[in-house]
C-alpha cells in the first residue's frame, strides 16, 4: 500500500472518514450560529459575549475548530494533489505541491491559535 | 478490480501517480483516438460545474474564514469593538466581501448535504446525478439571495 505522506491521517479511508465527520460538525455549528444571528437581529454586546461564553458553546466552537483545520487541510490536499501535479507544473510539481501545502498548513495554525485566543478572552 | 469505465484488458496501474496522470497514461496507451482534455473547450455536464464550484467555494471560505475569525474576534473583545465592526459591516464594500464569503459557505454546506447523501446511496445514478446538481444549484441560489437581502 503506497500511503500519502502528507495526507491528513496517512489513509484515503481515514481521511474520507475525517472530511465526513468534520463536516458534520461544521455544518451544525454554521447552522446554529447563522440561525441565531438571524433571529437576533438586534443583539446586544452582553448577549453576543453570554451565547460564547458558555461552556457548552465552548466545548462546540472548539469541536468546530478542530474540525476546520481538519477538513480544510484534507480538502486542500485534495486539491493540491490534483491540480498542483508534472500535467501542468512538470518537474517542478513536487516542490510547488510541497511549498503551497506548507504555505496552507502555516495559515491553520494561525487560524488554529488565533480562535483558541479568541474563544478563551471572552469573559 | 478495473474502475466500471475501463475494459478489463485496458486497465494498467501506474503506483505512485496522482489518479489524473494513471488515467492520462491509460488513455495514451491503449487508445490510439485523439484525446481532447483542454478543460476549457468542453462543454461541462451540470454535476461537473456542481462539483468545481464545491471546490472553488472551499478555497474561497478557507480564505474567507480570516474575515470570520477577525468579526468574531472583535465583536467579543469589547463593547467598543462591537461597535466598531457594527459600523465596519455597513460599509458597501464590505457588505458585498462579507456576501460573497458568506454564499461561498453556503453554496459548499448545501453541496456537502448532497455529498453525504450520494455517500447514503441516495442520487447515485446518472440522473440522480443531474437531479441532485439542479437541486444544489438552485437551493443555494434561493439561499444566497435571502441571505443578500437580509444583509442589506
Amino acid at each position: 500500500m503506497v500511503t500519502q505522506v502528507t495526507s491528513f491521517g496517512r489513509s484515503g479511508l481515514s481521511d474520507w472518514v475525517v472530511q465526513r465527520v468534520s463536516a458534520v460538525i461544521l455544518g451544525a455549528y454554521t447552522i446554529f450560529l447563522l440561525f441565531w444571528v438571524a433571529s437576533t437581529p438586534d443583539a446586544s454586546y452582553e448577549q453576543w459575549t453570554a451565547l460564547f461564553s458558555c461552556t457548552a458553546m465552548r466545548i462546540f466552537s472548539l469541536l468546530s475548530l478542530l474540525s476546520l483545520i481538519a477538513h480544510a487541510w484534507i480538502g486542500i490536499w485534495t486539491i493540491a494533489t490534483d491540480y498542483l501535479t508534472p500535467m501542468s507544473f512538470g518537474k517542478a510539481a513536487t516542490k510547488v505541491r510541497f511549498l503551497f501545502l506548507c504555505a496552507c498548513a502555516i495559515v491553520l495554525f494561525v487560524y488554529f491559535i488565533w480562535g483558541i485566543d479568541i474563544l478563551w478572552g471572552v469573559k | 478490480m478495473p474502475p466500471p469505465w475501463l475494459p478489463d484488458n485496458n486497465y494498467k496501474c501506474f503506483l505512485g501517480q496522482p489518479a489524473s496522470v494513471n488515467l492520462l497514461r491509460v488513455i495514451k496507451v491503449n487508445n490510439k483516438r485523439p484525446v481532447n482534455l483542454d478543460l476549457f473547450t468542453i462543454k461541462q455536464p451540470l454535476p461537473a460545474i456542481a462539483s468545481i464550484l464545491h471546490r472553488i467555494s472551499g478555497i474561497i471560505v478557507f480564505a474567507g474564514i480570516a474575515l470570520l475569525m477577525y468579526v468574531l474576534d472583535k465583536t467579543l473583545a469589547s463593547e467598543e469593538g462591537f461597535v466598531a465592526v457594527q459600523d465596519f459591516l455597513d460599509g458597501a464594500f464590505v457588505k458585498l466581501i462579507l456576501w460573497g464569503v458568506l454564499s461561498a459557505l453556503v453554496y459548499h454546506l448545501v453541496a456537502g448535504c448532497k455529498h453525504l447523501l450520494m455517500d447514503m446511496g441516495v442520487g447515485e445514478t446518472l440522473q440522480g446525478a443531474r437531479t441532485g446538481a439542479r437541486l444544489v444549484l438552485g437551493i443555494s441560489a434561493i439561499l444566497i439571495i435571502l441571505l443578500g437581502v437580509s444583509i442589506w
